[in-house]
């Protein structure tokens, strides 16, 4: 018996129980479309979470304030101060610009408008190149309006949105606290970067965050603390480099150990890495899962095939009264098994596509179609038939065509 | 050394069940010869070993001992893929309850065993082809696409007998060919065997029914797994037709 023949009696055989062959085709279809799925759904939080890096703006190292216990119950903010900045601007090679950043909440007004614990951003005039913020309209602060303190802001689009609605901002006043501020711009929609909403936040001039809106009686003794800074860095310097002339300045700036650091250096990298390990975790576990309910598909296909061996006992012992050596019996249940699970596998890659397709439509979450994942779902489909297949097969070429023909 | 060669010819069959103290001998020394163009019964009741010569016959098992020669050719020592291309090549098999493949048309039951035919390439037209010749020759010619749940029971032995021919064996083992069917489609079929007959096929078949024997040449009557006796029914297969028709 030819190959191709043994596939026309499966194909055969299929069609003659229609519902029975859906069914057992079901647990294969599930898992293909499961791992076609689960593939496209990590792969889209990886392209996602891609772009928010690279929008995260480029050769950025951060130093933030680790905060310390100060007291019991306490938390203090650590001690990065203003004047940190300039001393890293200075004193290390290959930084091309600095930037920082110190917050604070406050209420703010505009008219009748009221929006309350509203994130204020004190920044230094860098902070949109270093960041990746665009001016929608009107301008930014110049260093010299941060170094007089002046009295004005820029809001974030959301921001802008909730105070004036659909009226330009730019010309407007705002009240922060008690403190009557000018906006002198609006930024654009930027949506969220990780877990930052750069939309709904205020920007004011640093100096002014330090004068009105942090509370701090050592800062004459002590300089303005500040929560972050940002050290832009020539593309082509040693990162590593950077980060240790950083170290070793702030330490020493500080009087600290460098066990008891009172800040904390991270890269780019640090945060995609961190990321990444997240996200391949994400895509082995839903890949496990996939795996598993392909392999129970395959027991569902073995559990069918023993049954119709069973049941097709008489057939068996006919076809080998007639002249079927063991090796075609094995074909033909061989031959039905992979047929049902290819027919699986291909149904399984319409509903996993389309799956993915529509839950990306439909869902917060995006999904990028793999075509690996489809080769690598369809092809393990079809191991998994002839794995699965094989033991009902090779049990149905072993019977005794006597014993066979008298089954009733 | 007979100047005719014998289709079926064996030498003090023996066949054993079971080891030891608890064996069984189903056959006890058979030695038959059934010549080309003959029709065969052989009766006996339950335990006789008739069943279990037939399957030997049949190259279905093999025996304990003895030796059993087919068309010219050994085949005692034969292993399971080579005894499949011996049923496959030189023997029709009928069978108590048809055996049809359900669900599947007259003339893809008749073709069956072309499907096995190692030699040859598979199915094609041709087996088609013989398949319908098979039909018009059992008087199914216009039930080619009839699926067996379509056919009468006696319809469904001739479908099974078609395929039984469709690859020129050299004998045709029945095994209680009416056995299922009621006289009449009985009768209808062991005419047909008749017909074969008379156009030289080989007929072995196993049947406990005395008067379906007496349709035979020859009855050979198994006891305790031996040959008891052999009987000469002397009627001309023809003369047993026109008497069943009236």
């Amino acid at each position: 018996m030819s190959a191709s023949e043994a596939m026309r009696i499966a194909c055969e055989a299929i069609l003659k129980n229609k519902v029975r062959s859906f069914l057992t085709m079901l647990g294969v279809i599930i898992g293909v479309a499961a791992v076609i799925i689960m593939v496209a759904i990590s792969a889209g939080t990886e392209a996602t979470i891609q772009e928010q890096i690279t929008s995260l703006g480029s050769n950025l190292i951060f130093v933030q304030a680790a905060f310390t216990r100060a007291g019991p119950g306490q938390a203090q903010q650590g001690g990065l101060v203003y004047d940190d900045a300039a001393a890293i601007q200075q004193g290390v090679d290959g930084v091309t610009s600095v930037v920082v950043e110190q917050q604070s909440t406050e209420n703010i007004k505009a008219g009748d408008v009221t929006l309350e614990d509203v994130e204020l951003l004190g920044t230094t005039s860098e902070f949109p190149s270093v960041r990746d913020m665009e001016i929608a309209s009107g301008r930014y602060f110049t260093d010299e309006e941060i170094e007089r303190k002046g009295k004005l802001a820029v809001l974030g689009s959301s921001a802008a949105e909730s105070l004036f609605g659909t009226e330009s901002a730019v010309g407007q006043y705002i009240t922060a606290g008690t403190t009557k501020l000018a906006v002198i711009g609006v930024f654009k929609e930027r949506g969220l970067v990780g877990n930052t909403d750069f939309d709904s936040r205020v920007y004011l001039p640093i100096k002014l965050v330090f004068q009105k809106f942090t509370f701090n009686p050592f800062a004459r003794f002590m300089g303005d603390r500040i929560r972050m800074i940002y050290v832009e860095v020539d593309p082509e310097a040693d990162q590593q480099k950077i980060i240790q002339q950083i170290e070793l300045l702030l330490v020493k700036r500080h009087d600290v150990t460098v066990d008891s650091e009172d800040f904390t250096i991270t890269t780019q990298q640090d945060i995609i890495s961190t990321r990444e390990s997240t996200t391949s975790a994400f895509r082995s576990l839903l890949g496990w899962v996939a795996g598993v309910s392909l392999i129970v598909g395959g027991i569902g296909i073995m559990n069918i095939m023993l049954v119709s061996v069973t049941e097709r006992t008489r057939e068996i012992g006919l076809r080998q009264a007639v002249g079927a050596t063991p090796a075609d019996i094995r074909l033909q249940f061989l031959a039905e098994a992979l047929l049902l699970s290819v027919i699986g596998g291909l149904l399984g890659m319409l509903v996993g596509v389309g799956g993915a397709y529509i839950f990306g439509a439909v869902s917060d979450m995006r999904t990028v179609i793999q075509p690996a994942s489809i080769l690598l779902a369809f092809g393990s489909a079809a191991l998994v038939g002839a794995f699965f297949g094989y033991y009902p097969a090779s049990q149905a070429s072993q019977l005794d065509p006597i014993e066979a023909l008298r089954y009733e | 050394m007979t100047a005719n060669r014998a289709i079926i010819e064996t030498h003090d069959l023996t066949k054993v069940y079971g080891m030891g103290d608890v064996s069984v001998a189903a056959l006890d020394g058979v030695s038959i010869r059934i010549d080309p163009g003959e029709f065969v019964a052989i009766m006996g009741p339950s335990g006789s070993g008739k069943s279990t010569l037939l399957h030997i016959l049949g190259c279905l098992s093999q025996a304990s001992s003895g030796q059993y020669v087919l068309d010219g050719e050994d085949v005692s020592h034969l292993d399971n893929v080579q005894l499949a291309a011996v049923r496959n090549k030189k023997l029709g098999f009928i069978f108590q309850s048809y055996n049809l493949l359900a669900r599947t048309s007259a003339l893809r039951n008749v073709t069956l065993p072309l499907l096995y035919d190692h030699n040859h390439h598979g199915m094609s037209e041709a087996s088609d082809v013989k398949a319908r010749q098979m039909l018009e020759l059992v008087g199914l010619g216009d039930r080619a696409h009839h699926q067996p749940h379509e056919l009468s029971g006696g319809q469904q032995q001739r479908v099974a007998i078609a395929r039984a021919l469709i690859n020129d064996p050299v004998v045709v083992i029945a095994d209680e060919p009416t056995g299922n069917l009621d006289s009449r489609s009985g009768l209808e079929i062991m005419n047909l065997l008749h017909e074969l007959h008379n156009r030289g096929t080989t007929i072995v078949m196993v049947t406990h029914d005395p008067g379906i024997a007496t349709h035979t040449q020859r009855t050979i009557h198994l006891m305790d797994g031996k040959v008891a006796d052999v009987v000469h029914n002397g009627k001309h297969p023809v003369a047993a037709r026109s008497g069943g028709a009236g």
